[in-house]
Formats: structure tokens, C-alpha cells, sequence
């Protein structure tokens, strides 16, 4: 078998490994939560008599072992159930969340990723000159900003003052791509300027980092040019760290993005994991939790591949 | 009568007076509030009712595990659809009276035992079914059954029978009750065909609006019910609901024009956003109030110096003007204010003062040790600054309280009605006797302060079934003079709904009963 499908298959079993001993954590950080899901749902209007009710038509009364197993078995049968809260059913409920999400997340990427690097590989071409500084000082700044200032000041810009955007980011079904774009177009900036920072720096200082090496100064005593040295010669030697952050950040645009939903009313997982998690919904926030802790170590299992293969000494191993 | 609306009306030309000042000023000597409104220029009233346009509220207070369950509606936003697509058989009018909707008419016998509610005849469900006496029995008996998850479950513990004659429903309560058609204007209580047994969240009533799409926590659509059985009301073409949590996004959706109304606007912001182009701001004193409570049979609230103590040192002038920006009013440690019917002036303020607080504390001969007040923020918006106000002139008087902060989540189920001294809220209700009966009668499960007191109790039963109205103010008054003397209850404020709308909105109403024009905003308004 060749060593790198022998490697990717290694790393899927433990990754699936992994997510099981997730479930298990997810399960009993839900048990640790105080109060129950009966008394959460009814809140301040419960009684007595509609608790034990709830409670019984819930199947709380169950061990807390018993309901683990059942539900894992369901999830093997790619059923994750109906929401205790209100019967809705959860696999077709996170379809559509996650498509949202996963919309949301797919242009703040194709958006980010590639400004990122390129800027990363500007500042190196002008390192200490004034490219570099205004691309890091900007960057920074836009990182250092909590999301929600940074998108209640597109707000107010954009939507307030100049009514260029929509503040309500709200897509449903039925409206047209066009559209929709239109409507993601402010979270979207803000995630870019909240992502930007992380990737761009790091594509800096790995390449940076390769610019010391012989080969660079072979390069340049060819006379080629500075630009085709860093993006021929040094990024692809420095693009398994960049991999890496990269792929931190598409995870974080994935599963952290909940305020930048709130700011922007927008229909993702993040909202829908946080209500079901204040009413105690057990079922919705192991099956959330499962897919976020299945997208985090998808994502790295894809950066750990990615790095073999930008590599040739772990590509073709002696 | 008469000249003292003429000097009311004064007062408002003179800029003396807010409008809301003078309704509630004229619904105090009887005027009703569509009497009151007329007279000041009739802004309201100023347009015929035109139709058209698709009206969007941005409502706040929605989740992504919402139903459209009228059983099992419990926040703001399910209270608000489930208003456009169904109706109750009385809905309560905004100068506090019930009005017959799905029920033509009503009457109970002598001793309000028995009461029957004649069933309005050719109205039709969305469904094209004919709504008859039987579907409101069955709808009654699912939100009674012993197995309900209902909402409405605890007011409608005290029916024994509900049952149809022909196109009349008859109900027999358990004692007389004078005020059951008050507590059929729940809003659990709609209406639904087959009382909605088969498939409760079908959205299928009465209303003005038929359900076109629903998505939990993000948005509901509506169109309009070209067949409604009553075509004074619903002008729009459809409504569209957007569930907007953040109070910042639904400023600016307001502003930037993208919905025409929303709900819940925080007081702080409140007076801005009335500046702003295109948005009014509408504050309507309710009968929500912020409580502070203490379990009367629990050291060292079990001694009424101490409770006294405490409720002569809560800072109430400045807890309105600081946590409610002015957009409230003073509470006297009763939950009744002038919103309900037989509400007593009489009943004096209670001042603050520290001198009487430090005087009460001295001689309840408590030792001094911490007196731990708990808090969260979901208790109410500001409950915490409200503490910390509390604490700082609770020193000056000598009282020992501390504050201890809480997380928001399991605050309900842990603390609330558990712990002996925290801070809550109470919606209200629309009658003294059901606010009473849930939380203050000695054997209410929701005794949150565990008052027990068998004079208080006795009175409570004796003015359920009082018909006659001046008896029934004299018992509510003989009562609220109890609680106020000896109550566990510490009521600083009411705080008003405030909710803001496009000036392209004509028609509007200040409705005591809930936010939107108590959720009917769009029955009853319409594009200018």
C-alpha cells in the first residue's frame, strides 16, 4: 500500500475515534448542565403536574447511559432524531442550517483566503517598507476589534447613513442567489476582517522564515525577479504552516461564527445551537456538537494530507 | 367630567402633558381610551383604513425551538404569529374590557357558576371547515386535559365543565368565578379546529392572516385571510415576521427601513431612536412590574421588620428614571397598578425612606449578618444595576445586603421560586383576582414569595364571585392593603412596553395589554 493512502487511512480512523470520544464528552457536559430540559422549555410558566408530563413523554426518566446509547445507535442510522422541544425533525432542521453556514463560510473563504496570502506575500516582497507596515497595522486592527463592534460600524455606515446594504442578513429559501449574496455581503466583510490577520501573518513569517535559505540566494543570484522568488520558489516550502491556519480559520468561520449571526440575523448553526443548548435540548447539541467536532478534525486531517503532499520528502519517504 | 377632560386637553396644547400621560389620566375617571385618543387631535384616527402592502415586524425574543403550538407558545415572537393566523373567543380591548371575538355574546348565571358563550355563526378556519361549538370544546378540553402541556393549564384548573348546546358553549366553574371571561382572552387559548388535537402547530384558526411559511426562530410569512369573518381588520396584503433577538439589529432594521415595526426597544435608547427620521417610538404603561421577592417563611425575611426594612430602603424614584430611563412607573409592593379594573387609589405610596428602613431593621434585632440578595440578568434587563443601587442606600440605612450574581442559564429553575431573595418579573395579568391566585393565594404553586395568609385568602375566594363591582373594588382594596402591610413581595417599578414603528404606519393604538398594539398591530393598522 502506498505510504501516504496508508497514512490518510490512519488518520480517518483515529479521526473517527476521536469523534466518538467527543460524543461521549458532549453527552456528559450536557448531563452537567443545571436544571432540566422539561423545566427549561416550560421557564417561568411550568406547573408540577405539566413538568412530570414533559418529562415522561421526553423519556427523561431514563438512565442517563441508556439514552447515550440509544441515540449513538440512531446516528449510526443516520437518524439524529426529533428536537425534544419541539418535535422538529434535527436532521432536516441542521440541513438547512448547515447549508447556511456552510454558504456563509464558503464566500467569507473564497473571499479571505486568497486576499490573505496575497497580502502575506506582498508585506514579504516589501518587508519593512511602508506595504508591509500598512497591510500589518490594518490587520491587526481589524483582528483586534470584536466582531460585533466591527459589525455594528458596517451597520451603521452601510445600512444606516448610506443605505447602501440591508442590515437583516436573513435568507430563507426562495430567494435568488443574487440576492442572497446581496444579503450576506456585511457579515461576510466582517468575517474577512476578522480572519484576515491570522492567515496573512502567517503567510509572512513562513515565508520569511524560507527566504533565509541557500536556494533563495541561488535564485537571486539568477537575477530573477524578488515576486517570482517568493511565489515560486519560498511559498511552496512555506505552505504547510500556512495550511494550517488556513484551515484553523475555515473551521472557525464554520462552527464560531454565532455573534456575527446575532449581530446580522443570520439563520445559521451557531444560533440554532445556542437556544437548543438553553433549553436543554440533548439530541440538537450532541448532534451540533458532533458535526462541529467532525468539520474541526476533517479540517485537519485535509491540512495534515495537504502538507505531506506539498512536501516531497514525506510524499516519497526512503 | 367634562371640564376635567377640557382642562386635560389644556394641558396637552400647553405642552404640559404626553399623550400617554393624558390616557392614562382620562382612563382614570372613566373616559375610555377611543374617547381619550379622539379628543387629542385624533392623530390616530387620522386616515380611513387603507389596504395593502406587506407589513414587517422585526420581533424579538424568538428561538429556533419555537412551535407554532398556541398550547405551548411562551415567548414573544410565538405570541405575535400566533395572533395573525387565530383568535380566542374574547380578546381584551385596550381600555381594559373584554370584547366578545369568536363568542357573539356571553353571560353567567347569579352566582357566576355557570357561564355561556354564544359561538359567532359563520365564521370559517382557513381550512374552509365551519367553526362551531364544538371546536371550542375540544380546544378547551386539550389545554384542561390532565395530560396538557398547556400554557393555560393553570387558569383553566378551576373549570369543571365545559360543554356545547346547540351553537352556545356552556363552562361550569368550581365556586363562581366573575372573571372567567377575562382569563378566556389567554392567548393559549385560540381557537383551533377540532381544537387542534390532530396537528396543534397546523397554524389553522380564525385570523386575518393565513400561515404561508414558518421557520423556527428566523422568519414567518403570512398572506391575507381573504374570507375573514370580521373585514374590520387586516389591511395588509400579508405579513412577514422576522425573529430579530439583537435590540441593536432591530433598531437599525427599523431605521434602515427594512421592517416597518418592531417590539422591545430598550429604554436607554428609546428617546434616540423617537429622533430619528421615519421612526416613532410608542410607550404604553402596562401591567408588567419588576419584583424583588422573599420567602415570608424563611430567616430572616420571616420577620416583617426585615421585610419592611427592605422595601422602605429600595430607591424607587431612581430605579425608574435609571433602569427604565423614564420609560415606567413607581411600584407600591402590590403587582396591581392602575391598569387593572378595580384598582384603589387609595392605597398611599410607600416612600423611601431610610430613616423609617434603618427604624424597621433596629427592631427586627437581626444579627447583622449578610442578607444575600441573588440576581441574574435574565431576572429583568438592568436587574443587576438595579441591586447594586439597592445596595448602595440599603448602606446608608444600615442594612446589610449583598449581591450575588448569577449566570443566566438554569436561573429559573434553580433560583427562581427556590431561593429565599432574588430578583424576578411578573407579565401581569389582566385581573386582579388571576394575578393574585397564581402567586399570592397560600396554596399557588407559584407562591414565589410563600405568602400564607388565611384573611388574604378568604378574600380572594369571597371577590371571585362578587358580580357586583363596588363590592369586588372594596375586597380587592382590603387585600392590597395586606400585601402591601405584610406581603414578601417588593415591587420598585412598571416598566412600559415600548416599540417603535415607521411613520408610513397609520393607525396605531396604545394598547395596555401587550407590546404591538397588544400583538394585533396588523389587525388594526395600515400604510397611510
Amino acid at each position: 500500500m502506498h505510504p501516504v493512502v496508508r497514512l490518510v487511512g490512519q488518520r480517518l480512523g483515529i479521526g473517527l475515534l476521536l469523534l466518538l470520544a467527543v460524543s461521549v464528552l458532549i453527552f456528559v457536559g450536557t448531563e452537567l448542565l443545571p436544571g432540566d430540559v422539561a423545566q427549561a422549555i416550560l421557564g417561568q410558566s411550568a406547573t408540577q403536574v405539566s413538568l412530570a408530563n414533559l418529562r415522561e413523554q421526553m423519556g427523561l426518566n431514563d438512565p442517563a447511559y441508556v439514552r447515550y446509547f440509544r441515540w449513538l445507535f440512531g446516528v449510526l442510522h443516520g437518524d439524529l432524531g426529533t428536537a425534544l422541544t419541539n418535535g422538529a425533525n434535527i436532521r432536516s432542521e441542521i440541513a438547512d442550517r448547515l447549508a447556511n453556514t456552510l454558504f456563509l463560510a464558503f464566500w467569507a473563504a473564497i473571499i479571505a483566503v486568497p486576499l490573505a496570502i496575497s497580502l502575506g506575500l506582498i508585506a514579504v516582497r516589501f518587508r519593512n517598507r511602508w506595504p508591509d507596515k500598512l497591510i500589518s497595522g490594518v490587520t491587526l486592527a481589524t483582528i483586534s476589534l470584536p466582531e460585533f463592534v466591527a459589525g455594528y460600524i458596517l451597520m451603521f455606515l452601510l445600512t444606516v447613513k448610506f443605505r447602501v446594504f440591508s442590515p437583516i442578513s436573513t435568507i430563507f429559501p426562495g430567494m435568488s442567489l443574487g440576492d442572497k449574496l446581496y444579503a450576506i455581503a456585511l457579515p461576510v466583510a466582517v468575517l474577512v476582517l476578522v480572519v484576515l490577520a491570522h492567515m496573512m501573518r502567517m503567510t509572512r513569517a513562513a515565508i520569511l522564515n524560507v527566504m533565509q535559505s541557500a536556494y533563495i540566494e541561488t535564485a537571486e543570484l539568477k537575477g530573477l525577479r524578488p515576486f517570482t522568488i517568493i511565489a515560486r520558489h519560498a511559498f511552496p516550502n512555506a505552505v504547510a504552516p500556512v495550511v494550517n491556519v488556513v484551515m484553523l480559520n475555515l473551521a472557525y468561520l464554520v462552527v464560531g461564527v454565532v455573534v456575527v449571526e446575532v449581530v446580522f440575523v443570520y439563520p445559521g448553526m451557531g444560533q440554532y445551537l445556542v437556544d437548543h443548548v438553553a433549553k436543554r435540548d440533548i439530541p440538537v447539541v450532541q448532534a451540533c456538537g458532533l458535526i462541529f467536532a467532525a468539520v474541526y478534525i476533517g479540517l485537519n486531517i485535509l491540512a495534515d494530507v495537504i502538507s505531506i503532499l506539498a512536501n516531497p520528502r514525506l510524499r516519497h519517504p526512503k | 367630567m367634562n371640564d376635567e377632560l377640557a382642562r386635560l386637553i389644556g394641558f396637552i396644547d400647553a405642552g404640559g402633558m404626553s399623550r400617554r400621560g393624558f390616557l392614562t389620566r382620562t382612563a382614570a375617571f372613566g373616559a375610555t381610551a377611543a374617547l381619550a385618543t379622539g379628543l387629542v387631535g385624533g392623530a390616530a384616527y387620522a386616515g380611513e383604513p387603507k389596504k395593502g402592502g406587506i407589513l414587517r415586524m422585526g420581533v424579538g425574543g424568538g428561538e429556533s425551538t419555537d412551535t407554532l403550538d398556541p398550547a405551548l407558545a411562551a415567548n414573544k415572537v410565538t405570541g405575535a404569529a400566533n395572533r395573525q393566523w387565530g383568535d380566542e373567543l374574547v380578546t381584551m380591548s385596550p381600555d381594559g374590557k373584554v370584547e366578545p371575538r369568536l363568542a357573539e355574546s356571553f353571560e353567567s348565571n347569579a352566582d357566576a357558576t355557570q357561564w355561556s358563550f354564544k359561538i359567532r355563526e359563520g365564521v370559517k378556519f382557513h381550512d374552509g371547515s365551519t367553526m362551531t361549538a364544538d371546536d371550542v370544546v375540544a380546544t378547551f378540553k386539550r389545554h384542561s386535559d390532565e395530560k396538557t402541556k398547556s400554557g393555560a393549564a393553570g387558569i383553566m384548573k378551576g373549570i369543571k365543565d365545559i360543554k356545547a348546546d346547540g351553537s352556545t358553549v356552556i363552562i361550569t366553574t368550581d365556586g363562581g368565578n366573575a372573571d372567567l371571561p377575562y382569563l378566556l382572552s389567554d392567548y393559549h387559548l385560540i381557537i383551533q379546529p377540532k381544537g387542534g388535537v390532530d396537528k396543534p402547530d397546523a397554524a389553522i384558526g380564525t385570523g386575518p392572516y393565513k400561515l404561508k411559511s414558518a421557520q423556527a426562530g428566523v422568519r414567518y410569512e403570512f398572506e391575507r385571510n381573504a374570507d375573514d369573518w370580521d373585514q374590520k381588520r387586516g389591511y395588509y396584503d400579508g405579513v412577514e415576521i422576522l425573529v430579530i433577538n439583537d435590540s441593536t439589529a432591530r433598531n437599525s432594521a427599523l431605521q434602515a427601513g427594512q421592517v416597518d415595526v418592531i417590539n422591545s426597544v430598550d429604554p436607554k435608547v428609546a428617546k434616540l431612536l423617537s429622533k430619528a427620521p421615519g421612526a416613532k417610538v410608542s410607550a404604553v404603561a402596562g401591567r408588567g412590574h419588576y419584583v424583588f421577592i422573599m420567602h415570608c417563611d424563611t430567616a430572616p425575611f420571616d420577620n416583617n421588620d426585615v421585610r419592611l426594612a427592605l422595601k422602605y430602603s429600595i430607591p424607587r424614584k431612581e430605579l425608574v428614571d435609571k433602569i427604565l430611563d423614564g420609560y415606567g412607573s413607581l411600584g407600591n409592593d402590590i403587582p396591581i397598578n392602575k391598569a387593572y379594573p378595580f384598582f384603589d387609589e387609595a392605597l398611599k405610596q410607600r416612600p423611601y425612606d431610610l430613616e423609617k428602613a434603618a427604624e424597621h431593621y433596629k427592631k427586627s434585632g437581626h444579627d447583622g449578618s449578610p442578607i444575600e440578595l441573588i440576581v441574574a440578568d435574565t431576572a429583568f434587563p438592568g436587574a443587576v444595576d438595579a441591586a447594586t443601587l439597592w445596595q448602595a442606600s440599603c448602606q446608608k440605612a444600615g442594612i446589610p445586603l449583598t449581591i450575588k450574581k448569577v449566570p443566566d442559564d438554569g436561573y429559573w429553575s434553580d433560583v427562581w421560586n427556590v431561593k429565599p431573595f432574588c430578583a424576578s418579573y411578573w407579565e401581569g395579568r389582566p385581573v386582579q383576582d388571576q394575578m393574585y391566585s397564581i402567586a399570592y393565594l397560600s396554596t399557588a404553586e407559584w407562591n414565589d414569595t410563600r405568602f400564607k395568609n388565611a384573611d388574604f385568602d378568604k378574600l380572594l375566594l369571597e371577590g371571585r364571585s362578587e358580580l357586583d363591582p363596588a363590592k369586588r373594588k372594596e375586597i380587592y382594596a382590603k387585600m392590597a392593603e395586606i400585601l402591601w402591610s405584610e406581603g414578601g413581595v417588593i415591587v420598585p417599578m412598571f416598566n412600559d412596553f415600548i416599540d417603535a414603528y415607521s411613520d408610513k404606519i397609520d393607525g396605531w393604538i396604545e394598547d395596555p395589554n401587550f407590546e404591538l398594539m397588544g400583538g394585533k398591530v396588523s389587525h388594526h393598522t395600515w400604510f397611510a
